[in-house]
């Protein structure tokens, strides 16, 4: 019996012992390989995108990498699909800061990508991506920092308002909004026959921030915004008047009731649903809404029928640009220990061709001139339409003030949705943020 | 080792062979003997606590360190700050309205689930038809998933969802709130979600705790008069005593770091009002989505720090007796 126990003893060491050693061999088989060695190794490039939901995206993705593998028999690819907010928040930071990172994840540029930058986590593409970062034209710009290339996008627009157009002719609006005063009027109209006006998440808050976003759009002039995002300061009144300008807004009651706590997409309660399945007119979205209308419409064929898209209103007699536009895109960025390979692969799904084809899913609309053929929904046409107009093209407020102010920012906004907080409260926790 | 196998072996040790194998008294031998003792105690613990360490300690002590840092996840902390991040918390209000928020849903766990559970669990308790088949329907929400658990009542409790549906039919459309919306009403509404769940855990401890009050003593508070309330009050309940004070107890710890109901269940712009956050949301809203994760991990420590007292002061003062029982028995 003490044998017996004696060797059970010995066992539990030993599995603690290769628990240990488990626990301290760590990857290092990610060694960068020179360019003249490109394709002559075999190497497994680790993918991490936000396509998790069964949909064109996701199966789109698994055929890019598999193309590209059969083109380039070396190459593996593994993609691992995670839900964006788990991805890009604690997933991507806590595999970049355990030295073990994907070779190719995604990444919204703006202020999260600086920051990637200054602790050296990514690779400098500039030299090998010059075609296509031409062919991207400015949208590249938001995967620059210091004039250099860190990051190729793969989807990019600008956000406007999705609408419902059988209720548009129904309450008798004949054209859409083009200022905020025939906003207003048409969201008179649309309570009359008894339909939501506009439908807003804003139960996940960036669908409520957004509308301050265009507001500051609208009464902020473009230096302004540009200087915000490089200084972090927001001093000018015009964020203030941003809040009230909401605020009056709020005060003409268009939007469904209790949306404190609507969530924003992905289930038919959201307000995705409720414009999907024809209970609100309008909302306020980026173009991936095309995407995620469907995949809550219990009738895609009517929705499909019935979506419209026009450019967020103009506010006459305001300080902004009225051709400005609000939008952000995704692009994805190779570790900075990634092989050479990935940032072929990179510059492979920028490809007009590999656009081409991510344009036809009709998930998102795509970066690389030559891709606009694949585009066959209307709406997504007007929005393309629209984005090409734009005089300039601010970036998400959030993405490009960073995570710390723009949540601070987006918390603030909710505040001035639940008639709790105040258009001043907003720039003070900005800038509370800013120092925290 | 059961009691019989100590009589058989009255020297003791686990690992001593009978005494007629080995020539007792020598002490190069009973040297051995410790030492063979010291081999299966390092033997059989060091996985436990490897894991022990590695896991809990280690990090523990990279939250504390973490937190004295001004650090946005991204290189190694290299900002230090001090008290700055702690000061921070308590300064902010959305902060103390989840310390409010914990407090309420400690206190209401005890209050509500612990009267409930008692009463489950003595009806329970007595023979009848199916008493099987509720025993079992009871203690399914807590088997549940806490995130099915969440989304389930998420959708029912939805704006003129299933539950409003109910309330209507039953003429009582006039309690109809804003369950999860209105920013008065919903801590409440996790308060009932969370009692819901966890009720069940309460009654199957109520229930192995019952099993335990030995039948000669109701059978002799019968044979003396005393009605089938009066045994449960005099009898029965003073002997569950031990068993409702270590619920209390995981009630408490449990109730202090609740997460994942809240987290599902109520949405994030609820949450950053202050209406329905807790101190482990407010520290993943924070430390992870505003990206502050020096500041995140003094809130881990605040709530680390906050467990920790008051299961100690729990344990001083209300499982003492419980704890001395045990220790004094074994020591004899």
């Amino acid at each position: 019996m003490a044998t017996k126990r004696r060797a059970g003893a010995a066992l539990a060491l030993l599995m603690t012992s290769a628990l240990v050693v488990a626990g301290c061999n760590s990857g290092g088989d990610d060694e960068a390989s020179p360019q003249s060695e490109l394709y002559k190794n075999p190497v497994t490039l680790t993918w991490w995108h936000n396509a998790n939901q069964d949909g064109p995206g996701k199966t789109y993705w698994e055929k890019v990498a598999k193309d590209f593998s059969t083109a380039h028999p070396t190459v593996k690819i593994e993609i691992e699909a995670i839900e964006t907010n788990q991805l890009q928040r604690t997933r991507i930071p806590a595999a970049l800061l355990s030295n073990d990172p994907p070779d190719i994840f995604m990444t919204w540029g703006g202020g999260e990508l600086r920051d990637q930058v200054e602790a050296d986590y990514l690779k400098d593409i500039t030299d090998q991506v010059k075609t296509e970062v031409a062919n991207i034209g400015s949208a590249a710009e938001i995967w620059q920092v210091d004039g250099k290339q860190y990051g190729l996008p793969f989807r990019m627009g600008i956000e406007g308002i999705w609408y419902n157009k059988d209720m548009f002719a129904q309450a008798g609006i004949t054209a859409p909004p083009a200022t905020f005063e025939e906003l207003n009027a048409a969201v008179t109209k649309l309570k009359a026959i008894n339909v939501i006006p506009i439908a807003v998440g804003a139960g996940d808050k960036w669908p409520a921030a957004h509308w301050w976003y265009n507001f500051a759009l609208r009464d902020c002039s473009v230096d302004t915004l540009k200087k915000a995002t490089t200084d972090k300061v927001f001093d000018d009144p015009c964020f203030v008047k941003a809040g009230q300008d909401l605020k009056a807004f709020i005060d003409t009651k268009p939007f469904q009731n209790n949306f404190i706590a609507t969530p924003g997409q992905n289930d038919p309660t959201s307000a995705n649903g409720l414009l999907a399945n024809g209970k609100a007119a309008m909302e306020l979205m980026g173009d991936w809404n095309r995407g995620t209308l469907d995949t809550v419409a219990t009738d895609k064929a009517k929705l499909a029928k019935f979506l419209g898209w026009f450019p967020v209103p103009a506010i006459s007699g305001s300080a902004g640009d009225p051709k400005a536009a609000l939008g952000g895109g995704d692009g994805f960025a190779c570790a900075k220990n990634a092989p050479a390979e990935c940032v072929e692969f990179l510059k492979y799904i920028a490809s007009p061709e590999v656009q081409k084809g991510y344009a036809e899913t009709g998930t998102g609309l795509p970066v690389a001139k030559g891709a606009e053929a694949g585009i066959k929904d209307p709406a997504l046409k007007s929005i393309l339409e629209a984005t090409s107009q734009a005089s300039y093209v601010q970036l998400w407020l959030d993405t490009a003030y960073g995570s710390t102010i723009g949540t601070a920012m987006n918390d603030g906004i909710v505040g001035i949705f639940s008639g709790k907080g105040t258009p001043e409260q907003v720039v003070e926790r900005m800038k509370a943020a800013a120092s925290k | 080792m059961t009691s019989t196998d100590q009589t058989r072996f009255p020297a003791g040790g686990v690992s001593t062979p009978p005494a007629g194998h080995r020539p007792a008294g020598r002490p190069s031998s009973r040297r051995a003997e410790t030492r063979r003792k010291w081999y299966e105690i390092v033997g059989l613990t060091t996985p436990a606590i490897v894991v022990y360490v590695m896991f809990v300690l280690v990090p523990m002590g990279f939250a504390v360190y973490y937190s004295l840092y001004r650090w946005r996840g991204v290189g190694p902390p290299t900002d230090y700050v001090g008290l700055r991040n702690y000061t921070l918390a308590f300064q902010d209000p959305i902060f103390l309205d989840a310390l409010r928020n914990n407090a309420i849903i400690v206190f209401g766990s005890l209050l509500i689930q612990g009267p409930v559970a008692l009463g489950i669990a003595l009806l329970l308790n007595r023979r009848f038809r199916g008493r099987a088949v509720f025993r079992l329907l009871v203690f399914v929400p807590y088997v549940l998933a806490e995130v099915t658990v969440g989304i389930m009542w998420k959708l029912i409790l939805v704006e003129n969802g299933t539950f409003d549906a109910l309330l209507k039919s039953l003429g009582l459309g006039g309690l109809v709130q804003a369950w999860l919306a209105d920013l008065d009403v919903v801590i409440w509404t996790l308060l009932f979600v969370l009692t819901w769940k966890y009720v069940g855990f309460a009654i199957i401890l109520l229930l192995a705790g019952l099993s335990n009050v030995p039948h000669e003593l109701t059978e002799a508070a019968a044979i003396d008069g005393a009605s089938w309330w009066q045994t449960q009050r005099h009898v029965t309940l003073p002997l569950l005593g031990p068993t409702i004070r270590i619920w209390a107890f995981l009630s408490m710890i449990g109730s202090l770091q609740v997460f994942d109901v809240i987290w599902v269940t109520s949405v994030p712009a609820v949450r950053s009002l202050g209406a329905s956050g807790t101190m482990a949301t407010y520290m993943v809203d924070n430390g992870f989505f505003a990206r502050l994760w020096g500041y995140g991990n003094a809130v881990a420590v605040i709530l680390f720090v906050i467990s920790f007292v008051a299961a100690l002061l729990f344990q001083r003062f209300i499982l003492r007796r419980d704890i001395e029982g045990a220790i004094t028995r074994r020591a004899n």
